[in-house]
């Protein structure tokens, strides 16, 4: 299948071994994968900070940017979020029907990593070694606005050498909520605060999620307190070989 | 907006931008601060945070058991959802039935226009009867529009009934939840606010060897409003849900307060926000199975009480209804908004929500706390003046996933806060310069690249300590608990041109 990559923004600038480690699963289970850079960012913190006129140029950009690919995977359940959801809508409420015409098509060609992975290519099994303690937290938008449900648990259980922890009260926010963090940084902590709590409850010496996003933020967070506890991507797992962790 | 192009968003902003919005100086809608100002004290307050927290986790375990036990629940949801969109699609209509039905079974229907208005007619009719006191049923609309205070202006004292909220009048506190207003205080506060409050407060006192025991709290509130129900003369109750077909009021509720209230006195006078119909009985087989599961987490509550005009030698002899606009009808006028008014106030959202879990209902100035207040008070109000609300919340989507009419408060979030960034974007032009430049920068791959390795020169910010702990602003809100990662040497579209080039593919 011709995969197009999207990268997103934060991969692109802070967090390359994210983009790389999709880039890997997905060729080792035999996908030609493409990355157009005429993609920059997906348009979502303009979006979500009310700033709809700006996002609606990242918008035009980035589904000119994909047109034509059978499937477009990002290592980021809101970006696709995104692209899925509120895409179409923006593009209309401005009175753009043929960009919301073309967002609905890539809306239907886009999707989080482990849902393409496991709902589309049928694979839970990726041929990784990861051997270490690990607890998995699932972020807002792949669990409530995408409904991968199961699947980046069922990637995980297939993970040789894995210690897979369950997290508790994992399906509460960790506190990022983008431009949350910033106007919002006292409520922001307190949440992350439970969160690191119930990270630390689990032993867990990494901490995984489909998202680089709520990483950067949970990781920040465990960092400042010396936690012993590395925030690493779901794709990083995934990508991982007995060779290379030897 | 200045020159806004002619699209179908901006002609519908002309349209709401137009209609008349709660007032100021009046009512409970708006805070005294922003919301990141006020939830920092609030997250300084550990016995409210302790409160809170046990309280939430109880209701939200109550509520997903007998929702779980319910193989239509989400058949239920969309027809709560279908029904009340349709009250709105045809709110002339229905609101002019239940006025007939109402007026032909012996009650008066008056109209308020916003807060104000309410509060003149209420008085008003008060007034009339010659009252100096009256007993209240727990209502939202009337403490939205500051009845209490308006009423005491004019020399009337009023009552509350529901236990938590004479906990929070006799505290002389404001109410942090829709449902359990007094979430944020324990028992032996309550202990003390009536061992202090209830004889001062004119009423019978409570006996000085009360326990903190709920029976014996609930005993002392018994005594102390037993007396109360039977000498006043006059009753104010809100409404949750009011018949068109019949003209019949509901009030659902768990103590029985609220019943006395509705059929002791002798005048009997409800506030109803305009959006509180459902057009036919058949209809409240829908909302009587999703409020009680949502709201208190019971299969069904344990009184509710209907009344349909007056029925002579039974109940008040006179009743009036008054019907509340106080902005509604502008929330009404925006399509990407208007879902906030299906809300049937059941609280689930607010009990689901980790902002509010941690921050209690005060921080978000408004009677209408969570989710629901952070998209309806702005609707209310214009969101000028409560611009911080729409940002109070992650768009984690909890409340959308609990909310027992299916309001998708997330996406009304968004939509509010463009509204705020083009209605008052212009209060915060270091935001708007930042997120302007951001735009224009991702907006071309060459600007972007140049942007990227602009911003690996943070990689000397953090060079000693090997990641960063410091940041300049906008980004300075980061650093205050959570540390960044240094930037990478190259960035992903760098090493992916570099193997591109190689060939290696
Ligand atoms: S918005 Fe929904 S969940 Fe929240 S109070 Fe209203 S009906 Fe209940």
């Amino acid at each position: 299948m011709r995969v197009a990559l999207l990268v997103t923004c934060l991969v692109d600038g802070m967090f390359p071994d994210v983009g790389q480690a999709t880039v890997a699963v997905l060729e080792r289970l035999g996908h030609q994968v493409e990355v157009p850079l005429a993609q920059t960012c997906c348009g979502q913190m303009h979006i979500n900070t009310g700033y709809r006129r700006d996002a609606l140029r990242l918008v035009r950009r980035t589904v000119a940017a994909f047109e034509g690919y059978e499937a477009v995977v990002a290592p980021s359940g809101s970006c696709v979020g995104s692209v899925r959801h509120q895409y179409a809508g923006l593009a209309a409420a401005r009175g753009d029907t043929g960009l919301a015409a073309a967002a609905t098509d890539l809306a239907a060609r886009t999707f989080e990593l482990s849902e393409f992975l496991v709902n589309v290519l049928g694979v839970t099994d990726v041929g990784a070694h990861y051997p270490h303690r690990v607890t998995y937290h699932p972020t807002c938008h792949s669990l409530r606005m995408l409904g991968v449900g199961e699947a980046p648990l069922r990637l995980l259980r297939a993970v040789r050498g894995i210690q897979l922890e369950e997290l508790p009260a994992a399906e509460s926010c960790c506190g990022f909520g983008g431009t949350f963090a910033l106007k919002n940084p006292d409520t922001s902590t307190a949440m992350l605060t439970d969160k690191i709590r119930g990270i630390l409850d689990t032993r867990a010496e990494i901490i995984t999620a489909g998202d680089s996003s709520c990483l950067m933020h949970i990781g920040g967070g465990l960092s400042r307190l010396r936690a012993g506890v590395r925030p690493v991507h779901l794709a990083e797992i995934l990508a991982s070989e007995p060779a290379k962790v030897a | 907006m200045k020159t806004p192009t002619p699209t179908p968003a901006s002609a519908s902003a002309l349209t709401f931008l137009g209609m008349p919005t709660a007032p100021r100086g009046v009512g409970a809608l708006r805070g005294d601060e922003p919301f990141p100002q006020a939830a920092r004290r609030a997250l300084a307050d550990t016995q409210l945070r302790r409160n809170i927290a046990n309280a939430t986790g109880t209701i939200r375990r109550k509520r997903a058991a007998v929702v779980g036990e319910l193989d239509d629940w989400a058949e239920l949801r969309a027809a709560g959802a279908a029904v009340k969109d349709d009250v709105l699609a045809h709110l002339d209509q229905y609101l002019c039935q239940l006025e007939e039905q109402v007026t032909a079974r012996g009650g008066t229907v008056h109209w308020a226009r916003d807060a104000n208005e309410a509060n003149a007619i209420v008085t008003g009719l008060v007034r009339a009867t010659g009252a100096q006191e009256v007993v209240k049923v727990k209502s939202m609309a009337t403490q939205e529009i500051g009845l209490n205070e308006a009423l005491a202006e004019a020399g009337i004292s009023a009552w509350e009934t529901d236990l938590a909220e004479l906990i929070v009048q006799l505290g002389e506190d404001r109410p942090s939840h829709i449902l359990v207003p007094a979430i944020h205080r324990n028992r032996a506060e309550i202990r003390e606010i009536f061992l202090r409050r209830m004889g001062a407060a004119g009423g019978v006192p409570a006996s000085p060897d009360l326990t903190d025991s709920p029976a014996a709290l609930a005993e002392a509130a018994r005594g102390h409003l037993r007396e109360r129900f039977l000498r006043t003369r006059v009753a104010i109750s809100g409404a949750n849900f009011a018949v068109a077909e019949t003209g019949t009021l509901a009030v659902v509720e768990s103590e029985g307060n609220g019943r006395m209230c509705l059929t002791l006195p002798e005048t009997l006078i409800t506030v109803m926000g305009l959006e509180k119909i459902v057009p036919t009985w058949r209809d409240l087989e829908i909302f009587l199975q999703l409020l009680p599961r949502s709201s208190t987490g019971e299969r069904m509550n344990p009184y509710t009480s209907f009344w349909t005009g007056i029925t002579p030698g039974d109940g008040p002899r006179e009743f009036h209804l008054v019907l509340l606009d106080n902005g509604r009808t502008a929330t009404l006028a925006d399509p990407a908004g208007r879902a906030a008014l299906r809300c049937i106030r059941c609280s689930a959202c607010l009990n689901v929500c980790p902002v509010y879990e941690r921050t209690g209902g005060h921080a978000y100035g408004s009677i209408y706390p969570g989710p629901i207040g952070a998209v309806l008070s702005p609707q209310l109000t214009g969101v000028a003046d409560n611009p911080s609300l729409p940002y109070a919340s992650t768009l984690c989507g909890a409340c959308l996933e609990a909310c027992p009419v299916a309001i998708d408060i997330p996406s009304m979030l968004v939509h509010l806060r463009g509204r705020t960034v083009e209605q008052a974007g212009h209060e915060h032009p270091f935001e708007r310069g930042v997120m302007k430049t951001a735009a224009w920068m991702m907006a071309s791959p060459r600007r972007w690249s140049a942007a990227l390795r602009m911003a690996r020169l943070g990689r000397f910010l953090g060079r000693r300590r090997g990641r960063i702990t410091l940041l300049p602003p906008p980004l300075a809100a980061w650093t205050t608990s959570r540390d960044l990662p240094l930037p990478p040497a190259e960035t992903f579209r760098e090493r992916w041109a570099r193997r591109t080039e190689g060939g290696d593919r």
